[in-house]
């Protein structure tokens, strides 16, 4: 019987002087091949008698146990190398730039009034719309604007040729002849806000032939101006993310509204800066008040049993306190810097629960 | 509105600051616009007088002045050629800052002499006035007082806006009435006692039976033997503390009545007033009237004037004439207050495009009362400043019927604004501000508002004054009432839409723009618009004349204003209406996108790629993707609209509607807007979508394939009128149930496919549904494939 040590020694020491597979795989040959020196060894115990055979048996077991051991470690250890050395060859420098991509930006306009309506959306109000061509009786005069009344003048309508019936059609001024469409189909409660397009005829540095605005109206049971009062103070709080924004009522008039009300925010315009918050300045965002009852008569309502309060506001003039734009007119002018630096990413969508400000 | 402070305390005593008054009228209702205290910029301004003065030895223009200030003598090198012992005139002291030329005044050394301080010119304070040289006051200018004490200029100047229902405040005392009833003071009493007058006027009213309606009532008197000097120091200075001109006596007090009373007078001269009537009436076709404004206006027979026997000479309510105004000689004036219809006189007012002060109160109706009230008052005054005698008074009219009753039940005081106010402060509010209670049926009050208040009709009104006086501040706070317990969506399926186009197209890297919903009518035309009544009667300028009937002309002039400021790539998209008619069905909403340059920006890696029809393609089926409209049930018809290219560009049909159109923008349009650079666009109408139907919440249960999917690829030779879309269809007609997807891998034309032909290869892939196909099986399908593409689309397969 050859020297179990030597035999290991041997083994053991060609196992970790293999440089690669191959070699470690010539070692298995010679040590557990089929004519191995192991293997020989094996055959060998058959004719060995019982006694000699179980302690022959054990020595070369163990010996073979311990080679597959250490050939399987080295085999790990050679594996492990080869991927290193092969990812080494695959370098690259990754600083180079990444392939380019192509991104966009919501419009502020567009952003400005999915926050308005995502605030009027958890107080229970959903969205309504109208036409932009309307008629005269519902721009004006089912909102107690007669042709004569002074206020009118002071929308510089748009008109169009009129049609068959004589008729002017005009371009909205204002987003409330969705008030009247609302109540001409639809029965109490209302709580609806209605953004969109508006138009009047003047166009200068703070004036836009075309401009946006967001009509609100609350038709209920009991429905009085305490509720007017909350609703537009949490609104201006939440859009401009100020918990102590100071808001101010004072009595206006509109011919829509009795009594009516504008509504004022806090701001400081101290060194020349406009900051919306607490300051010693006032600065008019809202007009509002409780409908007219003419208006609630015009659109068929008993006026003695229907009460409820509307409100109206300029979205660009929203945007612009709340995100720091200096001018109207670029708004509508599709500067693809402007868009890039006043825009919104797709995915920052305003809700009250994503965070609006 | 621009008034003084001590004009509104002629008419309110009153022991409230500035600022609580300003403060006051805010919580009234009348906005404070601006507040301009002289006394703040100008008070240390004193009234010096100039004991010697000297040539300055180094300097041929300049004095040694030496003044006496508060008792010391102070030297000052002064340049004003009127500088001279004895004159009084206006020091600033060295520390004072200088409004009219911007620099505060130090110790100063001019050419070797000390200067200590500065006399100054009106200019140099800011202030109108001859500025030649220094102010010269009177002998018996206090030394050492302000001088804006002095000369009175210590009065702020308060602008506030009137709300178009308050024509009652364009007075000063009308302000001084709601100041009053919000307990900002007392009114003083305004002597309204008659004026009997000595003589009989010889000029008399004649009211035309045409113009009864609109002339409830006029009143007038004549002054004989005026004096039409130039006013008295105060009033002018008044006048001009306000941003009006000072011109004479006479037309400065019709201009003082009507700011300090909100009313309107007109003056005539006498002298020029052609017989002894003075005709109210409807003006005569045609008949033309040379204004006080030098213009001459063109009346037409509805318009109300006032005139003699050589014709009209007065735009009733709205502007005098030229024939018959005061002058600065005049001796005998007529002077008229009148009543006129508010709607008559908006209505002429507009047509002839007049804007006068006096047009804006009578449109904004005046005290009904006030012809007879105020004419004994607004006599003396003229007497008081010009002197002469004062006739009897001549009047027309039947008077003004202002007397109406509200019936007001309290309690709607607090049903409409949460307010809670006692029946006797409401009282009190009411009484206050001129209303008359009477008792009325059950529990509520008859009211009558007073004469001067015609905004007033229903009982809303009378709220909005009770809580105005009481204060907006008092409103509660209460939150609307959940109206359920679960949030509901605040947006329809409908208006979901364009929120959810929005953001997919900013996420495919298009720019959202906002554009204006009208352009020119010239580029409408190009996009089968420009119809006339989509034209406006009063544009702004003819660029913007004409509702729009497409986004896209729009969306070029962005792309053409973009490329001329240097970028290359432009990717925009609009979501908005556009117009075909102006009824609400006409008006759709669509959303249309443009894009030129790279798609595909080059860099070290991949070749850049040009925007072409298949991205303006790709962008329409992520819109109809969006909408939850099939891709199988959307045909392709070629061409698109005349503004693509014809060969390259289609129409998506929805069964029989057309939903859109998408391709290259073609080169003549592209022209037209001056863009020289290829455009890809597409134009989708979502109105024209219909709403998919509403889909269970819950999800159909999930059918999987347990078995793999295997891919087969053919390749065909067409004759290259076949489209690709034919052979898709022809390819999955032969194998539907098994096809589970189809695309195009290659196309291809080169020479040795043959003439006028062309390959298409397709990969198909097919999946099993109840076993794994068998080779035979799948030999078969195949062979379904190539003959129904060789039956529908006579191709064949590549060799």
């Amino acid at each position: 019987m050859v020297d179990i040590d030597t035999l290991r020694d041997k083994f053991l020491k060609n196992i970790n002087m293999a440089g690669d597979l191959d070699q470690l795989n010539a070692v298995r040959v010679d040590a557990l091949g089929k004519k191995g020196a192991i293997s020989v060894e094996l055959a060998k115990l058959g004719q060995m008698d019982a006694e000699v055979r179980k302690k022959a048996g054990q020595i070369i077991n163990a010996l073979k146990h311990e080679i597959i051991f250490a050939l399987s470690e080295r085999q790990r250890l050679l594996a492990k190398q080869a991927l290193e050395k092969k990812l080494e060859a695959e370098k690259v420098d990754v600083s180079l730039p990444s392939r380019p991509s192509i991104h966009a930006k919501v419009h502020p306009l567009s952003r400005t009034m999915d926050e308005i309506s995502a605030i009027f959306a958890d107080m229970g109000f959903v969205i309504a719309e109208g036409p932009e061509i309307e008629t005269d009786e519902n721009n004006f005069t089912a909102l107690n604007i007669p042709p004569e009344h002074p206020a009118r003048q002071e929308h510089d309508t748009f008109y169009l040729k009129p049609n068959t019936t004589g008729a002017r059609p005009v371009l909205r001024t204002h987003t409330s002849p969705v008030q009247i469409r609302t109540m001409r189909s639809t029965k109490p409660p209302i709580r609806i806000i209605a953004p969109g397009r508006t138009y009047r005829s003047d166009h200068d540095a703070t004036h836009s032939p075309m401009f946006h605005q967001c009509e609100g109206l609350v038709i209920g049971p009991d429905i009085h101006m305490g509720h007017l009062k909350a609703t537009l103070i949490d609104f201006c709080r939440s859009f401009f993310g100020m918990d102590e924004l100071p808001v101010r009522f004072r009595p206006s008039y509109f011919p829509f509204t009795e009594p009516s009300a504008e509504v004022d925010i806090g701001c400081s315009r101290e060194g020349g800066g406009l900051k919306i918050g607490a300051g010693d300045s006032w600065l008019e965002i809202l007009g509002s008040g409780m409908v007219n009852p003419r208006v609630l008569e015009n659109c068929g309502y008993d006026s003695s049993t229907t009460q409820g309060f509307a409100f109206g506001m300029g979205v660009e003039r929203l945007a612009m306190l709340k995100y720091g734009i200096p001018d109207l007119r670029t708004f509508f002018d599709s500067d693809l810097r402007w868009l890039h630096h006043y825009g919104f990413m797709p995915h920052d969508v305003a809700g009250l629960h994503t965070g609006i400000v | 509105m621009k008034f003084t402070l001590n004009w509104l305390k002629d008419h309110l005593e009153t022991e409230c600051s500035l600022s609580e008054i300003c403060d006051g009228l805010v919580r009234l209702g009348h906005e404070v616009e601006e507040v301009v205290d002289p006394a703040q910029s100008l008070s240390d301004f004193r009234i010096v007088e100039i004991k010697n003065a000297q040539p300055h030895p180094e300097a041929d223009r300049l004095q040694l002045c030496t003044v006496e200030d508060n008792g010391s003598m102070l030297e000052i090198v002064c340049g004003a050629p009127n500088a001279r012992a004895g004159l009084k005139t206006v020091l600033a002291p060295v520390g004072t800052y200088v409004p009219g030329i911007n620099i505060t005044i130090k110790k100063g050394n001019i050419r070797g002499k000390e200067s200590n301080g500065m006399l100054c010119a009106f200019s140099e304070l800011g202030l109108d006035g001859d500025s030649d040289g220094i102010i010269e006051l009177p002998d018996d200018a206090p030394l050492g007082t302000s001088y804006i004490e002095y000369a009175e200029l210590n009065d702020p100047i308060i602008e506030i806006a009137i709300t178009p229902n308050r024509g009652d405040c364009l007075g000063v005392r009308g302000i001084a009435r709601d100041l009053s009833a919000a307990s900002i003071g007392r009114m003083k009493p305004l002597d309204t006692s008659e004026c009997k007058g000595v003589f009989n006027s010889p000029i008399r009213w004649e009211l035309s039976p045409d113009a009864l309606e609109i002339v409830p009532r006029v009143t007038g008197r004549y002054f004989r033997n005026v004096t039409n000097n130039s006013s008295p120091e105060w009033m002018a200075r008044r006048l001009i503390n306000i941003g009006q001109r000072s011109i004479s006596a006479l037309v400065d007090i019709t201009n003082y009545i009507m700011i300090d009373l909100g009313r309107p007078l007109h003056a005539f001269d006498a002298d020029k007033i052609n017989g002894d009537t003075l005709f109210i009436r409807r003006a005569n076709a045609g008949e033309k009237i040379l204004a006080l404004n030098e213009k001459e206006y063109t009346c037409t027979t509805d318009m109300l004037v006032i005139g003699d026997r050589d014709g009209a000479d007065d735009i009733a309510g709205i502007m005098g004439g030229e024939r018959t105004g005061i002058r600065n000689n005049t001796k005998n004036l007529f002077l008229e207050i009148a009543i006129f219809d508010p709607v008559s006189i908006a209505t002429t007012g507009r047509t002839l495009n007049i804007n006068s002060d006096a047009r804006y109160r009578f449109e904004r109706g005046l005290d009904g009362d006030s012809p007879d009230l105020l004419s004994g008052y607004i006599a003396r005054f003229v007497q008081s400043i010009c002197g002469g005698e004062i006739s009897h008074e001549v009047s027309v009219g039947s008077g003004v019927r202002w007397q109406r009753h509200i019936y007001f039940n309290p309690e709607l005081t607090h049903q409409l604004t949460g307010i809670e106010l006692t029946y006797e402060q409401q009282r009190q509010t009411l009484n206050d501000l001129g209303f008359v209670i009477e008792p009325g049926h059950d529990a509520t009050w008859q009211v009558t508002p007073p004469p001067w208040r015609n905004d007033i009709d229903g009982q809303a009104d009378l709220v909005e004054e009770i809580i105005r006086i009481a204060g907006y501040d008092k409103l509660p706070m209460v939150p609307l009432p959940r109206l359920s317990v679960v949030a509901q969506p605040a947006y329809s399926q409908e208006q979901l839409r364009p929120i959810h186009l929005r953001r997919m197209l900013v996420a495919a890297g298009l720019y959202e723009a906002i554009t204006f919903s009208f352009m020119a009518q010239s580029d409408a035309a190009l996009f089968d618009g420009g119809d006339d009544a989509l034209t406006l009667l009063n544009p702004i300028s003819s660029e913007l004349d004409c509702m729009r009937p497409s986004i896209l002309p729009n969306l070029l002039n962005a792309v053409s204003r973009n490329l001329n400021r240097g970028i290359r790539n432009v990717r925009l998209f609009e979501i908005g209406p556009v117009f075909h008619g102006t009824d609400e069905a006409s008006q759709t909403l669509s959303c249309a996108g443009v894009l030129n340059g790279d798609f595909l920006i080059g860099d070290w890696q991949d070749r850049a790629r040009s925007v072409d029809v298949f991205d303006a393609k790709k962008l329409m089926e992520e819109i109809c993707r969006t909408l939850s409209v099939s891709g199988k049930s959307v045909q392709i018809h070629t061409p698109g609209p005349t503004w693509f290219h014809s060969g390259q560009s289609a129409t998506m049909m929805l069964g029989k509607i057309p939903i859109g159109s998408f391709g290259m923008i073609h080169p003549e349009i592209l022209a037209a807007f001056d863009i020289k650079v290829p455009v890809a666009a597409f134009d989708c109408n979502i109105s024209a979508i219909p709403l998919p139907r509403r889909k269970n919440i819950s999800r159909p249960l999930l059918k999987l394939s347990a078995f793999q999917p295997v891919e087969r690829d053919f390749a065909f030779v067409l004759n290259e009128e076949v489209s690709a879309a034919n052979l898709l269809k022809a390819v999955k007609a032969a194998a539907k149930d098994q096809i589970s997807d189809i695309g195009i891998f290659d196309v291809y034309d080169g020479a040795e496919i043959g003439d006028r032909k062309k390959s298409i290869a397709v990969k198909v892939q097919l999946t099993p549904l109840d076993a794994t196909f068998t080779e035979a099986q799948l030999q078969q399908i195949s062979a379904d494939i190539v003959a129904s593409v060789e039956k529908k689309c006579a191709g064949k397969l590549r060799g």
